[in-house]
């Protein structure tokens, strides 16, 4: 990738030329679009192929100050077979846990498809100097992680600073190297969705092989409108330079129906060659029990009950 | 064993706070009208008036056919309530009046800005308009008289066009107002846009005057003893409303609306 | 910047996703075998003794037989009308009228599925759209000029509004029950009695109306319906009994209209044809854009009068417009109207195909390039795919000639003023659509474009409180708002100018 040359001090980075068009976007406009999109009735057949790709984009997550290594395996153990009553229902696509349940969830789904990802740069908040955000992504990696998911510095962001945003995501790639890096853009505190429009662009220059919205550490999380405004632009980036960079939105998404309609706006926004967990994730963790009880009203013809499926 | 006539389950009679029917948090009482009325306290008001102000920002955040469509449906149950308001006031004329009355200002909700409202033709290459907007949060002291109608008169104006209403209830009249809370309760309007403290007014209204989140009093209830309750009014500049207790305008609405003028260029 | 692409895993890529048929059940309808007119508060054979078939145009599968309303049946709703203005309803109190309105008006959202579901069968449409914009709309006309009924001088400051009497009111079929709420809720508000006569093609959600009436208690004759072709509507207009008309339809009949209408003194507002111009300048916010324009023209199959037909884009962003407009074209869903996932359903009818068609052969013969996103369209029924032209000439005839279907026209302009010049250059004047980052610019091209609708940074947005008509060959007066109310009013005893 080349290098931007040398600036002076306090000279920010014309993006424009490196990127397409950044652009605005129109929040009614949008908004509509993305409520027509969840309008979609998908049924039947297309419903099951919808939930059974749900299931096999999922980053199964655990994020707490509380989580332990018992609390882990059970979660892994979910992921790699979550309904122990189907034998068919596939292995989530990835673990997603702190650096230091890393070693824990590896030992788990050693042998299975099922990744670790692990979250790095002083997740959630990123409010910490490079150097120990960079180390942290090596010694994630040396544990056992098969991907890292990375926050941006919104304190950067807001406050017009993108070429730090941007040094940042470059270093961070280069601590990866073949590891497969999210971007983490914290949409809910961007506050406009010109912003997410323009982190996007911006994290996608900087090298990011994913992006993905949220922390889930917020109130505000994954909506469907954000979402639609990434994947426009992970769109315009493969259009200009054709380039696939994959989306994961996180948090907030806690019915199959939900998952459906993000599925159906992945669908007709970025055609079916985006339909596979290695360019889409679904970073949950309530998500995969709706899923399984849909799953299996559709087989069954009755609706559900919680009591049938495992907690973890 | 002698016939026995059956026994009614007797209604109690509390406060209507942000959709819900609280006691007061006084714990008193006082008789009107041969019941026990909940007797509303100053720290009532207050909690009325923090309820009120949280629900205006959503009541008036509803598209105006929204809020019309609200208030004709609070109309549809009061036509249902016809029997029992008819015994709470002075008769089947007035809450056919009250009914009436409440269906037409419903049918502002959408047409004030085009009636109040203008595009205003400055000198100069801008595009210059003039929207009302609801004042916010609207105190009223009910009147006695109409028990029914007279306070119909005044709060459908005040929250048609998305103001919340605290009501000091008629003191020696309250039922009416109580059969109202029901009606509300029973509608689709959002809890806290209308709140009705009863109680004794002279101890309640002093309180409502001053609190300085109110940005309206209705003071149409009362035979000349505003003076001192305008007064401590002015100390937040509230809008003082005087108006018809037995009439209707557009005119009764506009005094509870601010008017919010917008510039902007017009060029390339 | 250029990136290798990335590996891919084992697990095979899909190759398509396909959604299963989502059909909205249709026996919430129930259809007579045939019907009469609607006159005098109840339904009465023609006197005609003529009825015609109306159909399905998704599989022109005949749906129930219609009565032709003769000269005979005309004037017998225009009777029935006169009698119920002079005795009961032009002496209602104001309020009272207002009460029916609000009845109608719910009874229409208790009943809107039903609606909904016989608008698209009789029409074409997608059900998510009727389902969704027309009867909500249409209830909404409802309830917004009930609330002016008893509110009339507050709507005209020093004047005293009085009702014309009779109104004859003339339907297209594109929105068929939402022009029918455009049309009766505002004379009934202003005290009007009504005659109305829906389009031949689409007469169906009109009769169902009048069971809304009936269970509205409407008093008998305020409003009646004579269904039939143009004959139909040619006797309506040349009858001396009706104080106004109101038509909505082509601007070649509309023009008829007006001529038949000239020296009598008669009221009249037209609602005619239009050729849109959809304006994108170097920074709309693009994808929002490329919505606004695929809603613009493709939108009820393009059966719009305000219809986004001819598509400016400013050259420095034309390459990136039309790409994405050709990538979204793919992802619109051509089919059963009845299906919930449509997006495009039928064509109303083979006359309007075979127009369409001709306009399309003719655009390709002039030099334009067409561009049709692959779809499987139906054998039975009338369809046409979303088409759009690029390479237009101003003087070619797709661009100049309203084609009433799903067919764009793409032409490039340079600068605002160039894009105001050619937007304007036009007999027509209904709508114009601008889209632009800076809100200096919306309202300066607010100011210069002729046309009675503005729609800046989206498209196609209607309702009840906003006032709706052209400017020029686009037809005169308005529908909507307060505006509204003046074509069916009389002020001081005097005809008024305004508006017609």
């Amino acid at each position: 990738m080349a290098k931007a040359p040398a600036l002076p001090v306090g000279f920010e980075l014309p993006l424009e030329p490196r990127i397409p068009r950044i652009g605005s976007v129109d929040q009614v406009g949008l908004e509509e679009r993305s409520a027509t999109l969840a309008k979609r009735s998908i049924k039947r057949e297309a419903k099951v192929w919808a939930l059974d790709l749900a299931v096999r984009m999922m980053d199964l997550t655990t994020l707490e100050g509380s989580d332990t290594p018992g609390k882990v395996a059970a979660l892994a153990s979910k992921g790699i077979r979550p309904d122990p009553a189907d034998a068919s229902v596939p292995s989530v696509a990835a673990i997603c846990v702190y650096p230091n349940l890393v070693a824990t969830a590896a030992e788990r789904v050693r042998g299975t498809s099922v990744k670790v990802a692990s979250v790095a740069t002083a997740f959630p908040s990123g409010q910490t100097p490079l150097a120990l955000k960079v180390a942290e992504v090596h010694e994630a990696i040396e544990l056992g992680a098969d991907e890292i998911d990375m926050v941006i510095d919104r304190g950067a962001f807001l406050a017009g600073r993108y070429a730090k945003v941007y040094d940042e995501v470059v270093r961070v790639k280069e601590a990866c190297g073949d590891v497969h890096l999210k971007v983490i853009l914290e949409t809910g505190e961007l506050g406009t969705y010109d912003n997410v429009r323009r982190a996007s662009l911006l994290a996608m220059a900087a090298g990011a092989d994913f992006i993905k919205t949220s922390t889930g550490k917020l109130p505000s999380a994954a909506t469907l409108p954000v979402t639609l405004v990434m994947l426009e632009a992970i769109r315009d980036v493969y259009e200009e330079t054709g380039r696939m960079v994959g989306m994961k939105p996180a948090g907030g998404i806690r019915t199959a129906k939900q998952a459906v309609q993000y599925l159906v706006q992945l669908h007709e926004t970025l055609g079916p060659e985006w339909l596979t967990p290695d360019l889409y994730r679904l970073g949950a963790s309530s998500l995969l029990n709706d899923v399984l009880m849909q799953l299996r009203k559709e087989k069954t013809g009755r609706y559900q009950s919680p009591d049938y499926f495992t907690v973890d | 064993m002698a016939d026995v006539a059956r026994l009614e389950v007797k209604k109690t009679y509390k406060l209507f706070i942000g959709g819900d029917f609280p006691r007061s948090e006084s714990g008193r009482t006082y008789l009107a009208q041969g019941q026990n009325m909940a007797r509303g306290s100053r720290k009532d008001l207050r909690d009325a008036v923090r309820v009120a102000r949280s629900a205006q920002s959503k009541w008036a955040a509803l598209t105006a056919y929204n809020r019309g469509q609200i208030l004709y449906r609070i109309a549809e149950m009061m036509e249902a309530r016809r029997v029992e308001f008819a015994e709470l006031c002075s008769g089947e004329a007035e809450v056919e009046r009250s009914i009436d009355r409440w269906v037409w200002y419903a049918g502002w909700a959408d047409k004030l800005a085009q009636v109040l409202g203008s595009a205003n033709p400055v000198s100069g290459p801008y595009f210059n308009f003039t929207i009302p907007e609801p004042t916010g949060v609207v105190g009223i002291l009910a009147p006695d008289q109409p028990a029914l109608e007279g306070l119909i008169s005044r709060l459908a104006p005040a929250i048609v066009g998305g103001n919340a209403a605290v009501v000091v209830a008629s003191e020696e009249a309250p039922l009416a107002a109580i059969e109202l809370a029901e009606v509300f309760a029973t509608s689709d309007v959002p809890g806290g846009v209308v709140n009705i403290v009863t109680g004794r007014r002279a101890e309640l209204a002093p309180w409502l005057a001053a609190h300085m989140d109110v940005n309206a009093l209705d003071v149409s209830g009362l035979d000349g003893e505003a003076a001192e309750l305008e007064r401590a009014a002015a100390d937040n500049v509230k809008r003082i409303v005087r108006g018809q207790l037995d009439g209707q305008s557009a005119w009764e609405i506009a005094p509870f609306l601010e008017l919010k003028t917008v510039w902007h260029p017009i060029g390339w | 910047m250029t990136e290798l692409e990335k590996k891919r895993s084992a697990a095979p890529v899909p190759s398509e996703w396909t959604y299963a048929p989502a059909p909205e059940a249709r026996d919430i309808v129930s259809l007579e075998e045939r019907y009469g007119l609607f006159v005098g508060g109840e339904f009465v054979e023609p006197r005609s003794g003529e009825y015609f078939p109306t159909i399905d145009p998704s599989n022109e599968e005949p749906l129930a037989e219609v009565a032709q309303a003769g000269p005979e049946d005309v004037s017998a709703a225009v009777a029935s009308a006169r009698e119920a203005f002079e005795n009961g309803w032009s002496g209602l109190a104001p309020a009272e009228r207002a009460k029916y309105l609000f009845r109608i008006a719910r009874i229409l959202q208790e009943r809107s599925r039903e609606f909904a579901v016989l608008e698209s069968l009789n029409g074409g449409k997608p059900i998510r759209e009727s389902r969704d914009v027309d009867l909500p709309l249409a209830a909404a006309h409802f309830f917004y000029y009930a609330g002016w009924a008893d509110k009339l001088e507050y709507a005209f400051p020093n004047r005293r509004p009085r009702p014309l009497g009779v109104a004859g009111q003339i339907i297209p079929w594109n929105f068929p029950l939402l022009m029918l709420a455009w049309k009766i809720a505002p004379a009934l508000a202003a005290g009007n009695t009504v005659v109305l006569k829906p389009a031949e093609t689409t007469p169906l959600s009109a009769l169902l109306f009048c069971d809304v009436l009936r269970q509205a208690e409407l008093p008998h004759g305020v409003v009646n319906l004579v269904t039939g072709d143009g004959r139909t509507g040619a006797e309506l207009v040349k009858h001396e009994g009706v104080d106004k008309i109101a038509f909505t339809g082509s601007t070649e009949v509309g023009k008829a209209i007006q001529r038949e209408l000239a020296g009598t003194g008669r009221r009249l507002t037209l609602e005619l044809g239009g050729k849109a111009a959809n304006i994108v300048f170097d920074d709309a916010p693009l994808d929002q854009a490329i919505e606004g324009i695929v809603n613009g023209i493709y939108f009820n199959q393009g059966h719009v009068c305000c219809a986004g037909s001819r598509l400016f884009v400013q050259e420095s962003i034309y390459e990136p417009v039309v790409s994405k407009l050709k990538r979204r074209l793919q992802t619109l869903r051509v089919g059963d109207p009845l299906d919930k996932n449509t997006d495009v359903g039928a064509i109303n009818s083979k006359q309007q195909l075979t127009k369409i068609e001709e306009l399309v052969a003719a655009g390709e013969a002039e030099g334009a390039e067409i561009y049709q996103p692959p779809c499987r369209l139906p054998e039975r029924g009338y369809w046409f795919a979303p088409t759009v032209f690029t390479n237009v000439a101003q003087s070619y005839r797709i661009a100049q000639e309203e084609i009433f279907g799903p067919v764009l026209s793409v032409l490039t302009f340079r600068t605002p003023d160039e894009a105001v010049e050619k937007a304007n250059n036009t007999p027509y004047g209904l709508s114009a659509g601008v889209w632009t980052d800076k809100g200096s610019r919306i309202l300066a091209m607010a100011s210069r474009l002729r046309a009675g609708v503005i729609w800046a940074n989206t498209f196609n947005r209607f309702d009840p409180s906003s006032p709706f008509g052209g400017y020029k060959e686009s037809g005169f007066g308005r529908e909507g708002g307060l505006h509204g109310l003046e074509p069916y009013l009389d002020f001081d005893g005097k005809a008024d100018s305004f508006g017609g």
